[in-house]
């Protein structure tokens, strides 16, 4: 930190102007937009005009939460992400202690196909998964022997291929951060555990996993955050949510009520259920940066 | 084998294991269409064709789309920098009142869901296009704008450790030497920050690069304004997708991330470390 000199504030400000007018138009006016939306019954007749906006008060979030398709698509929601986030962690932390026991040539293979993995954009990324799945021309069914099977038709089928989509794009993200981390533990604390006759998983356990910790939580919370907000690869791999909606995530299912049922109002509610949800998320990373002493 | 010589064999089989689904698109967009969709589909091919690509680039005109999504992708990245870099250093180097509201007010935004801020950034993008055509619906300003939104609290967020690290001492010399607060901010703190620089620039681009769901929104008649993504799409028909033309485009839209990537890989590494360690 500087030294506090005169103007300082004036400086910071000009400085910030640029990222603050960024930021308050296109993030904290929607934001505000968005709850504002959700009070409403905004449908396709509001948009263009023909009929005037009625208040509804709470009236979208009561219709909401009375709902049983809303309980079962946050219900969904919350397992799927769940186990994409533990795929992706257990994946990525698996991998980033191979490529510390490995010589340079096989790291750097592995990481040449993780960054191809992590650099496949969602859109292509989800295409290819379907392709590789096709009923019909796919290899995977041709090396299974099961050609014809529909791997998107039945629900939890076809959320098991998604989740396995978003691992392979997701994990390099949780390797690469978590091999640079044990990379930078110094030398000499491994060796005076060694020389203190720590075993192996003493170590791990003992040594490694607490100089990790911070790293660890930021990892957990990043993916949390990133598979609790999937979209694309929902979208592309189930043809916008799955037959009869059977693999719709609150994302989607917010997206699908507002420009596809033109139920502006209520999918704008949902937006806000969501955007509650992951605040909490949010304070609970805080907490965790907190206690792992990083200082705000 | 040695201990390592079977980590070794684990490795190369599993990094195969993941490179599969590229090997296999790029397989796909080289194979004669019979090949493609052919029941007893072959890792190889024995007649490598470019007919997928020039499908992908003449019926759905790709380079067109190739070029938008660049423009914004590249756009968006220099003004993320330029944006964030002022930013993060008015947070790291100043003490003001409301310096730790706007970072944690900053962690916050990450993570209202984008998907649900569709629906207002919609009509916002609608009303400007009366007073802004560029910025507004069927624009490319306007994917720009929403793109350098969602980007700039990351990359503040993370950069602020770069920022940070820089030791106060060589801007106190750097006055002693009688340079101007600006000028220390561009020629001695603009290249010490570098791996940040780097780091914060690949996850903006990806971010630009990637975005599906905002051109869905927000180019609704401008076909000649699409991005890349969208453009894949129109292969995927309900009764027979031109799969080889897919993979093509896949093939054609991962490649500049793809050598973005390996460019900056080791800096990346190191960025990444920077920004947790910090």
């Amino acid at each position: 930190m500087m030294p506090t000199r005169r103007g300082d504030g004036r400086i910071a400000f000009a400085y910030l102007a640029p990222a603050l007018l960024v930021l308050a138009g296109l993030m904290g006016y929607p934001v505000y937009q968005l709850v504002l939306i959700s009070l409403f019954d905004y449908g396709q007749e509001q948009v263009s005009g023909g009929a005037p906006l009625a208040f509804l008060g709470l009236g979208n979030y009561t219709k909401l939460l009375s709902q049983d398709r809303f309980w079962a698509v946050l219900g969904q929601t919350v397992g799927f992400a769940a186990v994409c986030v533990a795929g992706t962690l257990l994946v990525g932390a698996v991998l980033a202690v191979l490529a510390t026991r490995v010589r340079t040539w096989a790291r750097m293979t592995l990481f040449l196909a993780a960054l191809g993995a992590w650099a496949t954009p969602a859109v292509a990324g989800s295409t290819i998964w379907l392709f590789l799945f096709d009923a019909n021309f796919g290899f995977v069914n041709e090396v299974l022997g099961t050609t014809g099977f529909s791997w998107t038709y039945d629900k939890w089928v076809a959320f098991g291929l998604v989740a396995a989509q978003v691992v392979w794009c997701s994990f390099p993200f949780v390797m690469v951060t978590l091999y640079a981390g044990i990379k930078s533990i110094p030398g000499e604390v491994l060796e005076a555990a060694a020389l203190d006759g720590a075993s192996t998983v003493k170590t791990a356990t003992s040594v490694i996993l607490p100089l990790l910790r911070p790293l660890l939580i930021v990892v957990t919370i990043q993916s949390v955050i990133w598979d609790f907000k999937v979209f694309t690869q929902i979208y592309v791999m189930t043809g916008g949510g799955g037959i009869a909606g059977r693999n719709l995530v609150l994302n989607v299912y917010a997206y699908q009520q507002a420009f596809a049922a033109s139920e502006y109002g209520l999918g704008a509610a949902i937006g806000v259920v969501m955007t509650v949800l992951l605040l909490a998320v949010t304070v609970g990373y805080l907490r965790a940066l907190r206690r792992s002493g990083e200082v705000l | 084998m040695t201990p390592r010589g079977v980590a070794e064999a684990v490795t190369v089989v599993i990094a195969a294991v993941v490179a599969f689904p590229l090997y296999w698109m790029v397989l796909t967009a080289l194979k004669p269409e019979a090949e493609v969709i052919s029941a007893d589909p072959r890792p190889w091919t024995l007649a490598p064709t470019l007919d997928s690509f020039v499908r992908a680039l003449t019926v759905q005109s790709f380079g067109r789309y190739l070029l938008n999504s660049i423009v914004v992708a590249v756009v968006v990245v220099l003004l993320s920098l330029l944006i964030s870099f002022l930013a993060a250093t008015a947070l790291t180097r100043f003490r003001f009142r409301g310096r730790t509201t706007l970072l944690i007010m900053l962690l916050v935004v990450q993570m209202v869901p984008v998907e649900a801020l569709t629906i207002p950034l919609f009509f916002l993008m609608r009303s400007v296009r009366d007073v802004a055509p560029v910025f507004g619906l069927n624009h490319l300003g306007s994917l720009v704008l929403v793109h350098l939104a969602f980007s700039l609290p990351f990359a503040i967020w993370m950069l602020r450790g770069f920022v940070a690290a820089v030791p106060a001492e060589l801007e106190e010399a750097a006055t002693l030497d009688g340079a101007s607060r600006f000028r220390f901010l561009w020629q001695v703190l603009f290249p010490l920050v570098a791996p940040g620089l780097v780091a914060t620039s690949v996850l903006s681009f990806i971010h630009a690069w990637n975005d599906f769901l905002f051109a869905k929104t927000f180019i609704i008649s401008a076909a000649e304004n699409q991005t890349l993504p969208l453009a894949l799409q129109v292969f995927v028909k309900p009764d027979q997708n031109d799969w080889g033309a897919i993979m093509a485009g896949s093939t054609l839209m991962t490649i500049p991330v793809l050598v973005f990537f390996i460019l900056v890989q080791r800096r990346l590494v190191a960025g990444l470390a920077g920004a947790v360690k910090s």
